[in-house]
Formats: C-alpha cells, structure tokens, sequence
C-alpha cells in the first residue's frame, strides 16, 4: 500500500523541537532522590522530535482527508447525521458555562442548573414522560441505565423473578447487549412480513418472567409498527415494561411520543436527534425519561425548582445511584437546549416531516433499481438491498458501498439490519436540500449500473480516494494496535 | 452422512461421536470469519443451547450444538486461523467433536437433499 502521510514518528529529527524552555530556577534534583528505582524507566520513551510547524502540517494534513457532515452529504442509516448549526457551538462556548466547574455551589451555578430542569422539563413534553435524568452520556448507557431502572421497579416491588428481556430480532445490538450487561436473559422476538414485531411471537413470549421489552419505534427498518398499542399493552398486561430506544426519534418529534404509545421508559440520543455533534466518538449524551412510577428510581441527583431557585435533590432514597460522574456531558446537553430554542414546536416537527420526506423521496427514486426489503411508507430511514446485484453480477452491497466513496459520499450503513440480506440502509435526514438528493439518486443509480455492464470496478473500489481497498479482515484478524520503532527500522 | 438443522449447523456422526461446523451455506453468508470462542473440553450441552459465538467482518452469530452430550474434542486450529471455517467449513472448519448422550436426535435433522430444498425458501 501506497504510504499516504509519514506519522509523526517517521518524521522525528533528533534535537528538533517546537518549544524552548527557560532556564531552570529551582535547583535540580537526582530523580533516583524522588522516584523509586523500580518505577524509573531504562530507556527514553522514543517521543517524536519535531518542530511546531511539522506537527500542525501533519494534523491540518490528516483533518482534509476528513469526510464530516461539514463536508459532504453523510447517509448514515441509523446514525441521524445532520447538520449541527453552529449557534449550538457558540452557546457552549459562552464563558460562563465553559469555564464552570462542577462542584460550584448552587448559588453561582443557577444558569447551568436551569438548563438542565428546561431540558428535564422539555424532553419529557416531547417523549410524554414524567421525568427526564440528564446523566447517560450515550444511547448505550441511557439503555443500560433504563434497565437498571426496570430492574429496580420489579424488585421494589418484591417481584425478582422477573430478569427476561425481549427484543425484536431488528433491534439495534446494543439492546441484548445493555440487559445482558445488567444482568438480564435476552429473549428475541420475530417480526412479521410487514416489519413489524410478530403480535403472536410476542405473545408466545411474555410472562411472569418478562421484565419489560426494548422496542425502537420506528424500528431499524425505518417502519412504524403499525400495532404499537397493542404491542405495549400485550407487555404491561404481562406485567412487564416497555424501553422505548430513541435512537429514531428523528421521525417522530413533534408528531406521536412514545409516552403515549405505552413506553415506560425512553432514552433520547442528543447526538443524534437534538443536532448535537456526532461522530469522532462523541461525546454524546442519552438522556433517560420515566413515567412517574418510575420516578424514584432514576439517577440521583436530579435539579427541581424551588420558586425561582434551582438546586439538587439528593433525597432519593430509591435512586440506583449516579451513572455518569458529576452531571453528564454538560456541555452537550447546553447545545441541544440551544437546538431545542432555535427551532421551537413548529421547527421540530417541520424538522422531522422533512426527514421522513426526503427518505421517502430517495427510495421511491430507487426501488426500481434496488430490492426493497420493505415496501411500505418508510419514516425517517429505508433499508434497500443488494441482493439483486449479488445475484445478477456477484457485485456486493459492500463493493457498492465502496464505490459510493469514490462519488464523494459517506457509505449508508451497510449489512444491518441483519432481517434484510446485503443491506444498505440509508437515513438522508431533513438538512438536505432536494439538489443534495438528486446528485445522492443519481449517484446509486450509476451505481446499480455500473454493477451490469462493469462488475470488476465495483469488486476494486473505491479508486479516488487516498487509499484504495483496504484489508478488512485482515485488519481485524491480525491487527497492528501501536506502532513500534523496531518493526519499523 | 451431513446433517443439517434449520439454524446451518450439520453434524455428521461416527460411532457415538458427532462432529459439529457450520454449513457452507452459513460461512458464505456471515462472511470472513475473525474469532471462535472455542468451549473446554468437557462441557456438557443440551442440544439447541448455544454451543459458540462466532465473530465475522459483518456480525457475529451464534452457533447451537444440533446434539446433545460432551464436548470431547475443539479444532484448536481455529484460535490462530479462523478462516478455516470459510475456508472448508464441511471439513478442516470443524467446530468440536460431541460424544453424542441420544443419537436418536440426528433424526430430527436434515440430510443434503432435504437442506438443499430447505435453502431454496430461504431469500
């Protein structure tokens, strides 16, 4: 392989250096006289030597290979990768909550304590919940905390037999594996014909031993189940309860909420839905909301209001504890209130009928050319399939998603969810404008011809950019996880 | 003889012994395989309980023991080269070798013609 970028350590010069220290004016000590000997290193660490401007050339360098949603159009099925206006950034950035510190007393933290209570207050009239907890800083951890919250309510209520988590068989994966690390067995349900949750699978299901199921409406196929009611009805009557996944909330503000479908407990990904950056590992946040019965369990502490003054409720004596240490990723929360002001009631439902739209838009372009798992009115998301190509030219949705980089695009999701063979699973969301779309149409359908009349470019994309096709199993079977200086020498 | 269960697992018995992988089926569709998660030797297992996970480029699937007994033998193989099971999952791909406690379960199973016509319903 081509060698794209010398690493930072390929370009050390010996004494070259980006700073010049001043003379020492303290008296220098033996570190043998500080350090025990067994904790002194025997040889120098081998930190690359190199001057300032090699290093703001290499990072400057590295960032334009970069493919963000700053970039370029990021169809990434499941991941809700929108634009993030920027007025968020400079919100976040104000110095009176910037340079807070966590441990302020309450007095001189009134602002940051508000935005919190808003947020509690807000998120829970948009899910119709009771009650929202900022801490979880992932849908993840949002997850694994609504289950430490239903695991909770069962054995307040003395019913501990009930450890029994089920999840449709098109939930994300990090649903079995959130009960499974809370300590529950994962219990999968099929879904029927239409991409919905199979009702008499479900029902075969449920029993003294269901805690409660994980459901994400619309589901990872971009379908509403069309029977969510009786869905949550057939758990409660079973005496279970149901965790709404928010990871697809984007389709939905402002027009149903879970708390009305029967959900118990939700989580909402801010990273995701509430525009707040994305990607680059973060940092996210998952808030997780309750209805009231299940209020007393949330983490602690939680902000209330008194008149006008806000403080920290400690006095949770049934809480299951903090989550997160001090109050979650802040500043996150910070920008999705100031997302929440910008577009108001009526932006946020402009915000999600415009992603359902445009996602319907790209697939009705498309079906023609792709296998549709699904036929129906999609939300927010569709997951098309490559099981044609496969079938007609060997070419793989994998192949077509690499070439996918070569027009300029970041790859849909692809191979998920695992109910549609060769998936490509494509969420454009609303901040697209319609010219944006076409060129992305237009792109897939070249595409989809491109895999009749010239399989060979598919099975060797991408070819425009920096490198070309990458070993991925063999990455992952043999991976080099650090550099070192001998294998390199 | 190979048998098979709807879930791809075969087996394929000698005396009270019965060697357990995936189908070819099943190693073409998970796609390259990274990591098996081998059992001890020794486990005891009821058939339909998860036997292995397996780890591939795309997902990771579970496989289930198609018999019931103890696991007598595992391809160690496999821990330095999982590619076998892509590479020849109906041989030198083997998972484990299971001292069969009823053999009268192989019967439940498929032979190769009724598999084959069981793949053809699948999409």
């Amino acid at each position: 392989m081509k060698k794209l970028m010398p690493l930072l350590f390929e370009m050390s010069s010996a004494g070259r250096t980006g700073f010049s220290l001043p003379a020492s004016d303290v008296p220098e000590l033996a570190i043998e006289s500080m350090v025990p000997d067994s904790m002194i290193r025997k040889s120098a660490p081998g930190l690359p030597e190199l001057s300032e401007v090699d290093v703001v050339r290499h990072f400057t360098n590295l960032s334009l290979l970069n493919h963000g949603v700053d970039t370029g159009f990021y169809p990434l099925g499941s991941c809700t990768m929108k634009y993030n206006p920027k007025v968020n950034e400079n919100a976040a950035r104000l110095p009176g909550f910037a340079r807070m510190h966590p441990e302020m007393p309450e007095k001189g933290a009134q602002g940051s304590l508000r935005i919190i209570h808003d947020m509690d207050v807000w998120l829970s009239e948009i899910c119709g919940m009771d009650r929202f907890t900022l801490q979880p800083v992932a849908g993840a951890h949002g997850e694994l905390t609504g289950m430490f919250i239903i695991r909770a309510y069962h054995l307040k209520r003395g019913d501990a037999k009930r450890d029994k988590i089920l999840a449709p068989d098109s939930s994300h994966g990090t649903n079995p594996a959130s009960a499974a690390a809370a300590g529950m067995t994962v219990v999968q349900v099929a879904s029927d014909a239409r991409g919905n949750v199979d009702i008499e699978d479900l029902k075969a299901k449920v029993g003294p031993d269901t805690a409660g199921l994980m459901l994400t409406n619309p589901n990872t196929l971009g379908l509403f189940d069309e029977h969510i009611k009786q869905i949550t009805e057939i758990v409660h009557k079973a005496g279970g309860l149901v965790y709404y996944d928010g990871a697809n909330a984007n389709a939905i503000m402002g027009k149903s909420r879970p708390g009305d479908m029967g959900f118990d407990v939700v989580h909402i990904n801010l990273h995701k839905t509430f525009s707040t950056p994305h990607g680059g590992g973060g940092p996210g946040s998952g808030p997780v909301g309750v209805k009231k019965a299940l209020e007393p369990f949330l983490p602690c502490p939680l902000v209330v209001k008194d008149g006008e003054t806000y403080r920290w409720d400690y006095d949770r004596p049934d809480s299951i504890g903090h989550v997160h240490s001090f109050n979650g990723n802040f500043a996150v929360v910070l920008k999705a209130w100031s997302y929440i002001r910008t577009m108001g009631p009526d932006g946020l439902r402009a915000a999600s009928e415009l992603a359902v739209l445009n996602a319907n838009y790209i697939m009705e372009a498309l079906k023609g050319d792709f296998e549709l798992g699904y036929d129906r009115t999609c939300k927010h998301e569709f997951v098309l399939s490559g099981s044609k190509q496969k079938k007609e030219s060997g070419v793989r949705t994998l192949d077509m998603a690499k070439r996918l980089l070569d027009y300029g695009y970041h790859a849909p999701t692809v191979y998920f969810p695992l109910i549609v063979e060769e998936a490509i699973m494509i969420e454009p969301t609303e901040t697209e404008s319609k010219e944006t779309l076409d060129e992305f149409i237009c792109a897939m359908k070249r595409i989809a011809k491109e895999a009749k009349e010239n399989p060979e470019n598919l099975h060797t994309a991408p070819h425009t950019t920096p490198v070309g096709r990458l070993d991925e199993t063999l990455a992952a079977r043999k991976p080099i996880l650090r550099w070192k200086k001998e294998d390199n020498a | 003889m190979f048998k098979y269960a709807e879930s791809h697992e075969w087996a394929k018995a000698e005396g009270k012994v019965v060697t357990i992988g995936i189908s070819d089926y099943a190693a073409e569709h998970l796609g390259d395989v990274i990591f098996a998660e081998l059992p001890m030797v020794g486990k005891v297992i009821k058939k339909g309980e998860k036997l292995i996970d397996l780890e591939s480029v795309k997902a990771v699937a579970e496989v289930f023991s198609p018999v019931s007994g103890k696991v007598v033998a595992v391809n160690s193989e496999l821990e330095a080269n999982a590619g076998l099971i892509n590479e020849a999952p109906q041989a030198g791909g083997w998972i484990v070798k299971v001292e069969a406690s009823d053999l009268g379960e192989l019967n439940a199973l498929m032979d190769d013609a009724a598999y084959q016509k069981f793949l053809a319903t699948q999409h």
